[in-house]
């Protein structure tokens, strides 16, 4: 099962990221995972958060652009050459990630990765056969 | 079917119209031959008299006035009549140097009004529509020319002025405003605020009269889709009166000028000549019965195109393009000349919001172009790579356009400052 990722557009303006994540921090939402990417210009942040729905709300309330994405959670051993591995399978799969950012959870032993998928059928049968666990919202406590 | 406000005059056949001018233009020379010793001396420097003016077709040989002479004469130097004849004055806001300030009789306001109840009508409005004025009142001559022909059509008329968007949407919904008028860039705020709090069922316009701005066709086409009305081009200047100089009729192929208060000329801005009608120049502006302020040959720095091609809503009136540009809103860019309204084109084909900001500086000697323009939320996405490349795409349909490359800035909705009143389009940090 994916979770949600929320996308911000970000214009080249000092605070703006701030303003955003304060404005979540005072409706009590909380960011597990965030990304940024960005050229000379703009950029987009990338987050997960615990309620997707009502950050989306307070975020459009504030004039900000949005978009909602589908990515997928996965464990990752959390030892030295556990990422490695994830991405060696996927690599020798041919399953392409478009892109990733690690997902900070309470549990031990276990990093995750979020991750966007272009061939979403053949990822899950990739890792459904190594046997490698695709998080699902509950797991993560997310709404 | 057709609606004029003053059919007879409106449709008059042109041999009549030619006539009527011609006998117009022999009284207004000698009235400024006689009270305005300005242009008297122009005139004079190049050999003129009232008697060389016979008939239009003399028009050429009478000097030209710019606004160098409007700046030179400041304040009463064109005056036609005494301050105490006077009734009102309208002035332009200055943005571009010195302020234009224009003074009207009282026989003069009837007359301008005429012309805006002229624009009205042909917009399709009657004694039974309700006028929703949004030009800026006072100086500005967009609120009181508009107002002033509302009440000559009879509609019930709405001093909203600018500004204050709640209000204007709350009277539009309480009073059932059906025909607004304001400055495009303003209607498209209030379409995006009527969107935005879903009025769209409770607001009734059929109609809109829109200028004193540049604006595109397809800016009219967004404007007439959002807000469900037809949208009709107005031209004025304040020089001349203010809006209702020319006017649009439901063909929508061009603005009739008010051909019994006004003569055009499209002249080479170079050289002075007069071009032939069809040919692209500056246009020139006789004003025919003004009494206060009668400017005789006035170039607008508008370029423009005329045509006399019959018009299926029957007037007679020729009709004008929408300007080019005003030459002041021209911008001369690493030697090329750019429009405004050119890069608004772009914008809209490519599914941005038409609301952008123009910045020119110059760094080593090198004009730097860069626009910025407002992100829309459905060219948005996660990936920074589509976002770039719909960016791309921008950047190359303006150079496509301009003929130079502008950089283009990307920034969040509704983050350029939209006025109630004009739109600031261009910041030229040159100095030059
Ligand atoms: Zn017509």
């Amino acid at each position: 099962m994916n979770i949600h990722q929320i996308s911000v557009f970000l214009e080249n303006r000092t605070g703006q990221l701030a303003e955003i994540t304060k404005l979540l921090a005072e409706s009590n939402v909380d960011i597990r995972a965030i990304s940024i990417a960005e050229t000379a210009d703009y950029g987009l942040a990338r987050m997960i958060v615990d309620d997707s729905h009502k950050a989306s709300t307070i975020l459009l309330q504030h004039g900000d652009i949005l978009s909602m994405t589908p990515v997928w959670a996965v464990e990752v051993p959390d030892r030295p050459g556990g990422l490695s591995e994830l991405l060696a399978v996927l690599a020798d799969a041919h399953v392409d990630v478009e892109y990733m950012y690690s997902l900070f959870a309470h549990k031990d032993d276990h990093a995750y990765m979020v991750m966007r998928i272009s061939d979403e059928p053949k990822f899950i049968s990739t890792l459904g056969d190594r046997q490698i666990k695709i998080m699902t919202k509950a797991e993560l406590d997310l709404k | 079917m057709a609606n004029y406000y003053q059919p007879e005059i409106e449709t008059m056949p042109y041999e009549q119209l030619r006539q009527l001018q011609n006998e117009r233009l022999l009284k207004q020379v000698q009235h400024v031959w006689d009270n305005v010793p300005y242009y008297r001396q122009k005139m004079e420097e190049k050999g003129v008299t009232p008697a060389d003016i016979q008939s239009v077709d003399d028009l050429h040989k009478l000097p030209f006035l710019t606004k160098a002479d409007l700046r030179d004469a400041y304040p009463y130097g064109l005056m036609g009549k005494p301050k105490s004849e006077c009734v009102r004055i309208h002035s332009t806001s200055g943005t571009t140097g010195k302020r234009v300030m224009a003074f009207y009789t009282q026989h003069d306001i009837d007359l301008w009004e005429d012309c805006c109840a002229r624009a009205i009508v042909a917009a399709g409005g009657t004694k039974e529509d309700v006028l929703h004025v949004s030009y800026g009142y006072g100086l500005f001559t967009g609120g009181m020319g508009l107002h002033g022909g509302g009440h000559k059509v009879g509609c019930l008329t709405l001093p909203m002025s600018s500004g204050n968007t709640d209000r204007q949407l709350q009277f539009m919904e309480d009073l059932g405003s059906t025909i607004l008028c304001c400055t495009p860039s303003y209607a498209q705020y209030l379409a995006e605020s009527i969107h935005e709090r879903g009025l769209q069922d409770k607001i009734h316009l059929k109609a809109g009269i829109f200028g004193a701005e540049a604006w595109s066709e397809d800016m009219r086409r967004d404007i007439e889709n959002r807000l469900g009305i037809k949208a009709y081009d107005i031209f004025g200047l304040t020089e001349l009166s203010g809006p209702g100089v020319s006017f649009e009729c439901e063909e929508q192929t061009g603005m009739h000028i008010n051909e019994d208060h006004f003569i055009a000329e499209i002249i080479d801005p170079d050289t002075g000549e007069v071009l032939p009608l069809g040919s692209k120049g500056e246009l020139v502006f006789t004003s025919l019965t003004k009494e206060a302020f009668p400017l005789l040959r006035y170039r607008t720095r508008d370029i423009c195109m005329l045509s006399r091609e019959k018009c299926s809503c029957g007037r007679t009136f020729v009709k004008m393009a929408k300007p080019m540009g005003r030459s002041d809103d021209m911008l001369i860019i690493r030697g090329v000349n750019v429009f405004p309204s050119q890069i608004e084109t772009v914008l809209l084909q490519k599914g941005y919001p038409a609301n952008y900001q123009i910045i020119v500086d110059r760094v080593n000697n090198t004009d730097t172009f860069e626009v910025m323009v407002e992100m829309n939320p459905e060219l948005f996405s996660d990936s920074l790579a589509k976002i770039t490349s719909a960016e791309k795409e921008l950047v190359s349909a303006l150079k496509a356009m301009l003929g130079i490359s502008a950089k283009v800035k990307l920034v969040a909705p509704k983050s350029i400052t939209r006025s109630e009143g004009k739109a600031v389009r261009v910041i030229d940090k040159r100095k030059i």
